[in-house]
């Protein structure tokens, strides 16, 4: 261990230590729910907040480097640091602290029906295998975290398992979760075989060993299987149905951090294992990446699950991600290095601000479902009035996420704007059409998240409640109000002061390709590649606070009173307000609907039922407006039907015959000597 | 720094107090063009006066949202014309953020002005709020591409940066992708301030309506705010497509005889295209909502080609 080391090893050691404890606390306290779950969360609090300690310290350039031959065969258990690693620890720890805090109030309602036990045992293992992952440093370490960080989700997905959607959900999740994981497999053993080693810091140096096909086949195999995890379009589907199935801090870390590790390994084989790849590499990356980010965004947007929604978004957002990925593998290519750290820096900018507000939408909606007992949105209404402080950082949270200044997702999404805006430096035209076209996809998408959030915070919080359970809304306990305006607050500031996290970003992306983005930044803003693009997100802060402020003074001296007169909403001269007369949010989504149809392919029920003396009176209209998903039915469908087919032909061996399972163990036994022979 | 705050000062004084002049301009040519005589160009000044001394009556549904965001819808469209380049390639306040900040900033304003629609819990803000985002959303790609096409074409996408080195093209008409991409970002200017095809400012038919139903629910003072920045989006709007497209006369120094012709190139451009909207207004019918993705896929094809022809020339 070298001497700067100490340090970390001990920040790491307390993280394990954290989680751990927090583990066997919640298991030896299982007797008694309440210690259970405060001692449970507790850890998982300090050793989230350990990890948030080593995330930085890696930043600043320590290093870490852990070798435990016992533990595991073929080069041992092996942990090590470098910025990028670090990063995505920071990553997983921003969410992790306020989701911790959380769930100590949210998993109340969970006692006396689920195993808190279980729940806080899961909980720490997820985020110690989290963070195992990005530290890991030889092949069998990393598969073996991925592993244990699938199960542990798993279980967690599974904690209302006497529900029959959360079930389906679970088996859902844990196929393709298994799917993904085989492509992993077979892609590490083909490195490890071309290379000649299980260490993946030697992997970049010893891929120019490993023949272009199989360079190719590694690539296809191992996006593959981070694609399945971070949720990309088309392998997306067991997300919108695993995360709100999830106990809302659940949905938040899986959201918010679990599928940010498929991004980084996407990172890891675009810019690190593989070396420079083919340019075909980067753009089809671009290209899924466009896809997932327009598809996630409009099928969240006619989402009636709050949650759902969400889970969407987290669709959409990935897609942001990974066009930043994508675009800097296609600079690169183009040996345009500069580029590609400004579009990796736009993509990992990101990938931070939506560990920040994806967590905080999150917690915001379990509030809502804990206060109302629904994930329907069309069922709420009017809790800006009942749950004003929740409704406050619902809004921020929405705000984010719709990438409006003067909060995070503008910076990100601003910087990644500039970079795609750049590609005209490719001297290729069908690059630059293809930069062009995913241009188009990000504004469609940034313009469509408006929407989508403006449906989610408006239909959910504003107006009249919807259903007398809504009118009942109590605000949150205060456990669960901390975390989400910690969570609003770290939104602001990385909105209006992007300066140090720039720097070690930069930093970061300068470790990996070599060249630092040309950029100058400081507290007054942003100048990218020499006046090419400004932007100064404190004074445009400073600005939308002052100058409300100013337009108000100005009209009190020019004269206009304060007064105002209340009164009920004008409903062409009928007599009562009720929420029936209410825009739904079904019909807020409709004309999206219309527009991207073929699309949505809806299916339109409309039963109307007249009075039996007179069809001028209606006794009864049921409408029934049901999207079908295009990659279930034409993608999934003939795949599930051809396993069925499959193992239907394959009973035939299994015949429930103890004797002739004792020969086909012979013949397999004969089999094996005749092949090692 | 007394020169930068006086031409910032000046920016505002343009947009603030010649946003109703614009409103009353439009409504007087199309006015005449329909055979009418019309009220006089001053007229939306009363108008606003009137709307500021009245008691606003605000639905008790609602909640801190709708009293905030007549503010909020002000102050970005104040903002918005600190950073544009009106008189001078030397806006003091550049730094503030380039062209895709400011259509962020359009944006916040809708989001919140959506927001506000669905806030009183009427039929007709919601519908409002919901074809308003849409038509914002669907336009979005199209302001993009024809901004991609300007960063090809100026190497730049910041305002005066790009107005500048336009100014010293003088070939600058003769490009085929420039003019497509004016007129794409023509046709987004006028989905974007709400006026025909796809939007008719002066309906109050609910079938119809898109920004006045979201709006609806407003009156008094905060009616007047949000008159009053619509008129300002307006404003910002031409003054963008006259000078990014046709930047002649634009001050280069600053310098009191340049500024005076700045000006006068400046009102000159936004009367010409004031005009041109009013004949248009007068001329064409309101396309259907369903109508509209057609309108504004086809923006967004002209702006891809001027995208691809900026990628043949280059």
């Amino acid at each position: 261990m070298a001497p700067g080391e100490t340090v970390t090893v001990n920040l790491l050691l307390l993280a394990l230590g954290g989680f751990g404890a927090g583990a066997a606390g919640a298991l030896l306290a299982a007797r008694e729910p309440a210690i259970s779950r405060w001692v449970g969360h507790a850890g998982a609090l300090i050793g989230a907040m350990a990890a948030c300690a080593l995330g930085v310290a890696g930043l600043a350039g320590g290093t870490l480097n852990v070798v435990i031959p016992a533990l595991l065969p073929i080069g041992g258990f092996s942990l090590g640091m470098d910025r990028l690693s670090a990063f995505f620890v920071l990553v997983i720890a921003t969410a992790a602290i306020p989701s911790a805090v959380y769930a100590v109030a949210y998993t109340h309602s969970y006692e006396g029906r689920s195993s808190l036990a279980g729940m806080g045992l899961g909980l720490n293992t997820f985020l110690a295998a989290m963070v195992l992952v990005v530290l890991a440093r030889n092949a069998l370490t990393f598969l073996v975290m991925w592993e244990a960080m699938s199960l542990a989700s798993y279980f967690l997905v599974m904690t209302e398992a006497e529900n029959r959607e959360t079930e389906q959900a679970g088996w859902l999740y844990l196929v393709t979760t298994h799917a993904g994981f085989a492509c992993l497999l077979i892609g590490f053993l083909l490195m490890a075989h071309g290379t000649g080693t299980m260490v993946l810091g030697e992997w970049r140096a010893a891929s120019t060993a490993v023949d272009g096909p199989t360079r190719d086949a590694i690539f296809i195999l191992l996006a593959l299987g981070f694609g399945t995890k971070a949720g990309v379009v088309p392998l997306h589907i067991w997300l919108p149905k695993a995360h709100p199935a999830a106990p809302s801090h659940v949905s938040a870390l899986m959201s918010g951090v679990m599928i940010k590790l498929g991004v980084y390994g996407l990172i890891r084989i675009g810019f690190d294992w593989l070396g420079v790849g083919a340019s075909w590499w980067g753009g089809t990356v671009l290209v899924v990446a466009a896809l997932s980010a327009v598809l996630g965004v409009l099928y969240a947007l006619v989402e009636q699950d709050l949650k759902g929604l969400l889970a969407y978004s987290s669709v959409e957002n990935i897609g942001i991600i990974l066009i930043g990925v994508g675009a800097g593998m296609l600079f690169r290519s183009y040996r345009l290095d500069a580029l590609a750290s400004l579009a990796l820096i736009a993509g990992l900018y990101h990938a931070l601000n939506h560990a920040i507000f994806k967590p905080l939408l999150f917690m915001g909606a379990g509030a809502v479902i804990h206060a109302t007992g629904t994930r329907n949105m069309e069922e709420m209404g009017g809790l800006i009035k009942r749950m004003p402080q929740t409704a406050a950082c619902f809004l921020a949270g929405s705000i984010a996420i719709a990438a409006l200044p003067p909060f995070n997702g503008f910076v990100s999404e601003w910087l990644m704007f500039q970079s795609l805006l750049l590609s005209f430096e490719i001297p290729i035209t069908g690059v630059n059409l293809l930069f062009a076209l995913s241009i188009a996809a990000l504004a469609l998408t940034g313009g469509l998240a408006a929407a989508c959030f403006v449906k989610a915070f408006g239909i959910s919080f504003l107006a009249l409640p919807r259903s007398p359970a809504a009118e009942q809304a109590h605000e949150a306990p205060r456990m669960m109000r901390a975390p989400m305006a910690l969570a609003a607050m770290a939104c602001l500031a990385l909105g209006v002061a992007p300066v140090g996290l720039l720097g070690l970003l930069n930093a970061t992306v300068a470790d990996l390709i070599g060249t630092p983005a040309d950029m100058r930044f400081n507290w007054n803003g942003i100048v990218a590649n020499d006046a090419f693009a400004i932007v100064s997100p404190l004074w445009i802060a400073v600005a939308l606070v002052s100058l409300p402020a100013l337009v108000l003074m100005t009209m009190r001296i020019i004269g206009s009173g304060g007064g105002s007169r209340t009164y009920e909403t004008w409903g062409c001269g009928r007599a009562l307000q009720t929420a029936r007369f209410e825009y739904t949010g079904a019909a807020f989504a409709n004309p999206f609907k219309r527009v991207f149809a073929p699309l949505y392919r809806p299916v339109r029920e409309l039963d109307i039922r007249f009075h039996p003396e007179s069809r001028m009176f209606v006794e009864t209209i049921t409408y029934r407006d049901q999207i079908r998903s295009i990659f279930e039915e034409a993608l999934y469908g003939p795949i599930v039907r051809l396993v069925q087919r499959g193992a239907q032909r394959a009973r035939i061996v299994q015949s429930g015959n103890v004797h002739l399972y004792l020969v086909y163990i012979f013949a397999a036994l004969v089999a094996l000597l005749a092949l090692a022979g | 720094m007394p020169t930068q705050i006086l031409i910032e000062a000046m920016q505002l004084l343009i947009v603030g107090l010649g946003a109703p002049l614009l409103t009353g301009l439009v409504r007087r040519v199309k006015a005449r063009l329909q055979g009418r005589r019309g009220a006089g160009v001053l007229q939306p000044y009363a108008d606003l006066r009137k709307l500021l001394a009245k008691e606003p009556v605000v639905s008790e549904t609602t909640s801190w949202l709708f009293r905030f965001t007549p503010y909020l819808l002000a102050a970005t469209m104040l903002l918005s014309a600190l950073l544009v380049p009106l008189l001078t390639t030397q806006t003091p306040l550049r730094f503030l953020g380039n062209i895709i900040v400011l259509m962020y900033l359009f944006l916040l304003g809708t989001f919140f002005l959506a927001l506000a629609g669905l806030d009183a819990g009427s039929a007709f803000g919601g519908m409002g709020s919901s074809r308003e985002t849409a038509v914002a959303a669907l336009a979005e790609p199209t302001v993009m591409i024809a901004i991609f096409a300007m960063a090809f074409r100026t190497g730049s996408t910041s305002l005066d940066e790009i107005v500048r080195r336009g100014a010293s093209d003088s070939l600058l008409l003769l490009t085929p992708g420039h003019l497509l991409a004016f007129l794409a970002f023509f046709i987004v200017a006028l989905a974007e301030t709400g006026r025909l095809p796809v939007d008719n400012p002066a309906t109050h038919l609910e079938l119809t309506m898109i920004h006045e139903a979201m709006v609806l629910e407003y009156s008094g003072r905060y009616l007047m705010l949000i008159e009053w920045a619509a008129g300002m989006k307006l404003l910002i709007f031409l003054a963008l497509l006259s000078n990014l497209f046709f930047p002649w006369g634009i001050a280069s120094t600053v310098t009191p005889p340049a500024l005076a012709v700045a000006c006068i190139a400046l009102i000159v451009k936004i009367g010409a295209l004031a005009i041109g909207i009013a004949a248009l207004e007068t001329s064409v019918a309101k396309l259907r909502l369903f109508r509209l993705p057609a309108l504004l896929s086809s923006s967004f094809a002209l702006a891809l080609l001027a995208v691809i022809s900026f990628l043949f020339v280059k």
